[in-house]
């Protein structure tokens, strides 16, 4: 089997006395769609800007075609993200620049190709999106769905080999959502990237994955493909895909408030 | 917490954030030569020209009325005092020392710091909390290159261009008091200023100019880059980026004066 990826290894992530991510373990293959699933501060997102060299872990490792992201020289670390395309939960579109000039700016600077290579390229990438009619709008002047689509349009600029979406389908519409699932499942085919979802979009996380890994407060519960994912019987699991909230009040953090409050603990 | 560990833990924040700003504007200087035109990135000298025109020509009105006020208002003071010496024709030469020296670019850096510095915090602060910044950096753009350093560029050639004109707007106002005064005419006026002023004065003021872009671009800056949170850091950030620039500035101002007056030899 060819190495992974995307290879991270006991990766432990602590804000002061809060532990984010306890130790996790992943590995994404080449070519696949992984969709990382969890709850809201399961530690998702901190996952991702992890894996895409944003922070700094508390222990572990992060290789990300087979370079340690966090022990690379920033050469190292500058060509690695040459080889990634990241589509933010905001889409991060930059406000003064219409949308071509969105997509042309990584091209613009990392590359030195000519103008109209430059013009051809960012056309074919708006156009890849469904966006070739909006290039010279703003991004004020889109729809959430279309900045996402704009965002993914940058993000696949310089034809990378890993493609990462954090939360794609937040705030749009089940329509607009499953059309942006739609292009997800056509860059695959077509460009045969790899790509990590971050999401807690079910339907969303059933239509483009290969392999779904869920966290749990920290941890990875799962790591299973989408149909072992949907059979399993996992309680956390079950509980996440028949939407069934936790009782509140029986936190143990809830718990242990309620006797501090009524004096029944020495708290501070 | 007891007072010295609190008193040792601000200290360490102070020298923290000295030790940020320090790197920042080495990381700035060494990326402003990719602004310029022919050697720098392509069309990046376009942003440093739209920053200009924001920094600068935006800025004129304001430093030319101030300048103008200021003016009219150190030759009055300095007026009402000299006339009882019979010295009044020493007006004219505070007021083309004292905004050559000084006025000319304290005031422009104070103006250029409450526009300039505050939008350029308010704007990164922006970027930041939109990601925009984290889109940047996965894009393996360096976002001091590409935020700071058109700034930077066109602060270190606004603000001198700026701290001339408050010079002269200012010394107009003198004139326009001595004319008032004394029926001075613009001619004798000028040769006035011309035997007052000396090369080191301007040299001096060009140069506090120089180190008060660099303040208000790496303050402003700083605290975009450090704004955490939602909307209303960011209005924080631009608070502080005012704050903490015009007292960078005194500062500074009072070290070269001292450097300045020290190594002056009558």
């Amino acid at each position: 089997m060819a190495d992974p990826i995307i290879s991270v290894t006991g990766l432990t992530v602590d804000y002061g006395d809060h532990r984010v991510l306890n130790g996790v373990n992943l590995d994404i293959e080449r070519g696949e769609v992984m969709v990382l699933l969890g709850g809201s501060g399961s530690g998702k997102t901190t996952m991702l800007r992890h894996i895409i060299g944003l922070e700094r872990p508390t222990a572990g490792t992060v290789r990300v075609q087979g370079v340690d992201i966090n022990a690379c020289s920033p050469q190292e670390l500058k060509a690695i993200r040459r080889t990634m395309g990241v589509a933010f939960q905001e889409s991060a579109l930059f406000n003064s620049m219409s949308i071509e000039e969105n997509v042309k700016l990584p091209v613009l600077e990392l590359t030195t190709l000519a103008d109209p290579v430059i013009d051809i390229m960012t056309y074919m990438k708006l156009a890849a999106v469904g966006l070739g009619e909006a290039a010279k709008q703003f991004p004020q002047e889109l729809s959430g769905g279309m900045k996402k689509r704009a965002a993914v349009a940058r993000a696949i600029a310089l034809d990378p080999e890993i493609l990462v979406f954090d939360e794609p389908s937040a705030g749009l519409d089940p329509i607009v959502a499953a059309g942006l699932d739609q292009v997800i499942l056509i860059l695959k085919r077509a460009f045969q990237m790899t790509i990590l979802v971050v999401t807690h979009e079910l339907a969303s996380a059933f239509r483009i994955a290969d392999r779904i890994a869920m966290l749990y407060q920290g941890s990875l519960i799962a790591v299973e493909t989408k149909d072992a994912f949907r059979n399993s019987s996992n309680a956390r699991i079950r509980q996440f895909l028949d939407s069934i909230p936790d009782p509140i009040a029986h936190s143990p953090v809830v718990q242990r408030r309620f006797r501090e409050l009524a004096g029944l603990t020495g708290a501070k | 917490m007891n007072v010295v560990e609190s008193v040792g833990s601000r200290v360490l924040d102070h020298l923290s954030y000295v030790g940020g700003l320090t790197m920042q504007f080495w990381a700035g200087l060494r990326h402003s030569p990719h602004t310029l035109p022919w050697i720098g990135k392509r069309g990046r000298w376009r942003t440093a020209i739209r920053q200009m025109a924001a920094i600068g020509v935006e800025a004129l009105p304001t430093v030319a009325v101030m300048s103008l006020c200021a003016g009219f208002i150190l030759a009055m003071q300095a007026g009402a005092e000299l006339r009882r010496f019979g010295a009044l024709q020493y007006v004219m030469d505070t007021v083309a020392i004292g905004f050559t020296r000084e006025l000319g670019p304290l005031l422009t850096a104070f103006v250029v710091g409450g526009r300039s510095g505050s939008a350029f915090s308010a704007e990164i602060g922006t970027m930041v909390v939109t990601s925009e910044i984290d889109a940047l950096r996965t894009m393996a753009v360096d976002p001091i290159e590409f935020v700071l350093a058109p700034k930077y560029v066109a602060a270190m050639i606004t603000v001198p261009c700026l701290s001339i004109m408050s010079s002269v707007f200012g010394m107009l106002a003198g004139w326009g008091f001595m004319y008032i005064s004394s029926k001075t005419t613009l001619a004798m006026f000028l040769r006035y200023v011309a035997t007052s002023i000396e090369l080191r004065d301007m040299f001096t003021g060009l140069l506090k100019s120089l180190v008060f872009a660099t303040i208000i671009v790496n303050v402003g800056c700083m605290e975009g880059f450090r704004t955490r949170g939602g909307p209303d850091a960011v209005g924080r950030s631009a608070t502080s980026a005012v704050v903490k620039s015009t007292f960078l500035i005194i500062l500074a101002d009072v070290f070269f004066t001292a450097i300045f007056y020290l190594t002056h030899k009558s």
